[in-house]
């Protein structure tokens, strides 16, 4: 009852008129900024952090909050309307909301994301009220072996979602891991895979780069060879009454994705060096799995795209977690936002829900608010991101075309990135048309940077040993599951032979 | 295609082999104390590239993949036409960033996109050609603080005038 009354004071202090606003211009600057193919929740809160320092402490928390929540809402909105993910924790989202919008169906995939994100984001919220000391525990037990099975475990499920050439899915999962390794090694600090002595490649190569060469450049390209060029974009019907009957399909076919989604993301959330995107990914993989038609998965089931949707919002708000309690960021965004408390002189740790009470329960408070100004305003914009459906496609695609530059370079200020986003889109173009899956590299990428250190961690405890992995009672079960997922397209190679054989 | 795979699996085990060996440059063994080297994860990764075209080619002489049974050419001369009236716009766009500024390649871009690839109206062109760019100054330059490139210094004149018009 005392976490009760906590959270209704927290709601309280959420509402008051200036966090109110605030967290309703976060939110819709947070879409925005998601929708954005370049720019996601980091680029978001990294660049208005300094214009927070006009309101208080806890209202500037509050409004980066609601920028982090509403860029989960909108990366959904350009993976649906334009195949391409605002952000790395929307590319799950594409696999089956792109299909739905090029079914006409854009209206339901986009209802399905902001209704999953809703519920995965609450869901969270809950869970991060009640079982906040607990989690941060479990989480804090997780050594570089623990979160390198999970890094694993990831790319497992990858290989099972990567469609039936196997080779091609690991060669794309390898590829983007190669990739992360660009630029400096982390551990020596020694510059390393310079390619082609090209200076620039020292800064490495940032996933935004290949996420915009893949999603932006690649995708239009492939998209105007398809179709001729002269194709215009599916033309949804949208209605009061047809968003309704959405509202409905999606709570009938989407429920089971969006507690999947909502009960992973946030564990794999909680996780420090996890997040919401390696949690998107598990949750389609297990939404797939676990489905009685997994064979509707990527064609457009409104299940692929909630499961994903709940999934990166629930984990976002995990992802808070070992921030608040332990001070450990659980994603870069809340890397950012750490940061900017200990600007405002507030030290995140077990310390905070004791000495600053009222900003950790208001914070908790503005989650529940955020999710539901973010679900209204969404929902009520939804004609207006079908609209960009409707126009012709020789204006979208320029207009994608520069987006995608220009995003690219406000993220990375490179003009050797930019080249590089251009190298990856035609590259992307010609591996697409030999049925090379793409999503694995651009997820390598991601998590690359997480798995190389957490694995060369975990050999130098063990001494070389790789046994640590079994060994171990958080990480073998986990290393486990990824080693059957991984051998599994075998396993079922082999039974199907001997299936063939036998009849 | 069929042709095709097998071209683009070679020319991504060359990618490989590269890539192993420019993993080399540090040491890829397990140093004692201080665990792995740093070729160690890039090495195998590219020796793991490498396998994989093995298997892609393996699957090639199968006629396991698609492409592999596949006798139709890659593109046809009106798909090869648009993939490189499109693609050579973007390069294009790109090579005038530092000549004519982000927002003057964008322009130019939008202007070659619209009327030329695209046949609207020049009424419709100019609007949507000179609108964005300058919407788009205003979004990052002056709300997220992000500076594009501004081209050569004859440009300057208008930066000027854009800025003052923020600040």
């Amino acid at each position: 009852m005392e976490v009760f009354s906590l959270i209704v004071d927290g709601v309280a202090t959420a509402v008051q008129p200036i966090n109110l606003m605030l967290i309703v211009v976060g939110v819709a600057v947070g879409l925005f900024i998601g929708a954005m193919p370049g720019l996601g929740s980091v680029n978001g809160v990294a660049i208005l952090l300094p214009v927070t320092f006009l309101v208080p402490p806890a209202s500037a928390i509050i409004f980066l909050a609601a920028i982090y929540y509403g860029a989960m809402y909108g990366g959904a909105i350009s993976s649906v309307t334009l195949g391409i993910p605002g952000a790395s924790t929307a590319v799950a989202t594409t696999f089956d909301g792109r299909p739905l919008a090029l079914q006409g169906r854009a209206s339901l995939a986009l209802v399905t994301a902001a209704l999953a994100s809703f519920v995965g984001g609450t869901v969270a919220t809950v869970f991060f009220s009640l079982f906040a000391p607990l989690l941060a525990d479990v989480a804090l037990s997780f050594g570089p072996p623990e979160i390198f099975a999970l890094m694993l475990l990831a790319f497992a499920t990858f290989v099972g979602l990567g469609g039936d050439d196997i080779p091609k899915t690991i060669f794309s999962i390898c590829f983007g891991l190669v990739l992360a390794t660009v630029g400096f090694d982390t551990i020596s600090g020694e510059p390393r895979l310079v390619l082609f002595d090209i200076q620039g490649f020292l800064r490495g190569i940032g996933f935004i780069v290949l996420a915009i060469g893949v999603y932006g450049i690649g995708e239009m390209l492939w998209t105007i060879e398809q179709t001729r060029g002269d194709v215009t974009t599916t033309n949804p019907k949208m209605t009061a009454k047809g968003l309704l009957s959405d509202t409905k399909e999606s709570v009938r076919r989407g429920w089971k994705g969006t507690w999947i989604g909502s009960v992973l993301g946030f564990f794999v959330g909680v996780l420090p060096a996890a997040g919401a995107t390696p949690g998107s990914l598990m949750a389609y993989g297990v939404a797939k799995m676990t489905s009685r038609k997994p064979e509707e998965y990527g064609t457009g089931s409104p299940d692929g795209v909630a499961a994903p949707e709940a999934a990166n919002n629930s984990a976002s708000t995990g992802s808070m977690l070992p921030m608040l309690t332990l001070g450990i960021p659980g994603s870069p965004t809340t890397a950012i936002l750490l940061g900017g408390m200990v600007m405002w002189g507030l030290t995140p740790g077990p310390r905070l829900f004791v000495d600053e009470s009222e900003f950790v329960w208001g914070l908790i408070g503005s989650f529940y608010i955020s999710n539901l100004v973010a679900v209204l305003i969404n929902l009520a914009f939804i004609p207006l991101f079908v609209w960009m459906l409707r126009m012709p496609f020789t204006i979208l695609a320029p207009l994608i075309f520069v987006l995608s530059i220009i995003g690219g370079f406000a993220a990375t200020r490179s003009m050797h990135d930019i080249w590089l986003i251009v190298i990856f889109g035609i590259s992307a173009f010609f591996m697409r048309k030999f049925d090379y899956p793409l999503a694995p590299a651009v997820l390598a990428i991601v998590l690359g940077p997480i798995a190389e250190p957490t694995l060369r961690q975990s050999l130098l405890l063990s001494s070389g040993d790789p046994m640590i992995f079994f060994t171990r009672p958080i990480a073998a079960p986990i290393t486990v599951i990824a080693l059957i997922l991984i051998l599994w397209p075998a396993v079922k190679l082999v039974r199907r032979k001997r299936q063939v054989v036998n009849g | 295609m069929r042709q095709g795979e097998l071209s683009l699996a070679g020319f991504l085990a060359l990618l490989s082999l590269y890539l192993m060996w420019k993993s080399t440059e540090l040491p890829i063994g397990y140093i004692s104390g201080q665990g792995p080297g740093g070729g160690f994860w890039p090495f195998w990764l590219s020796f793991g590239m490498l396998l994989s075209c093995a298997a892609i080619a393996w699957n090639w002489w199968r006629g396991r993949s698609p492409a592999s049974v596949s006798d139709e050419p890659l593109m046809d001369a009106f798909g090869w036409r648009t993939v490189a009236r499109v693609g050579g716009g973007v390069v294009a766009f790109v090579a005038l960033i530092p000549i004519i500024s982000m927002y003057g390649a964008i322009c130019l871009f939008l202007v070659y996109y619209l009327r030329f690839l695209g046949r609207h109206s020049w009424l419709l062109t100019l609007a949507i050609a000179i609108a964005l760019p300058i919407g788009l100054f205003f979004f990052f330059e002056g709300a997220m603080y992000i500076s594009m490139p501004q081209g050569l210094p004859f440009t300057q004149p208008f930066f000027d005038m854009m800025y003052d018009i923020i600040y």
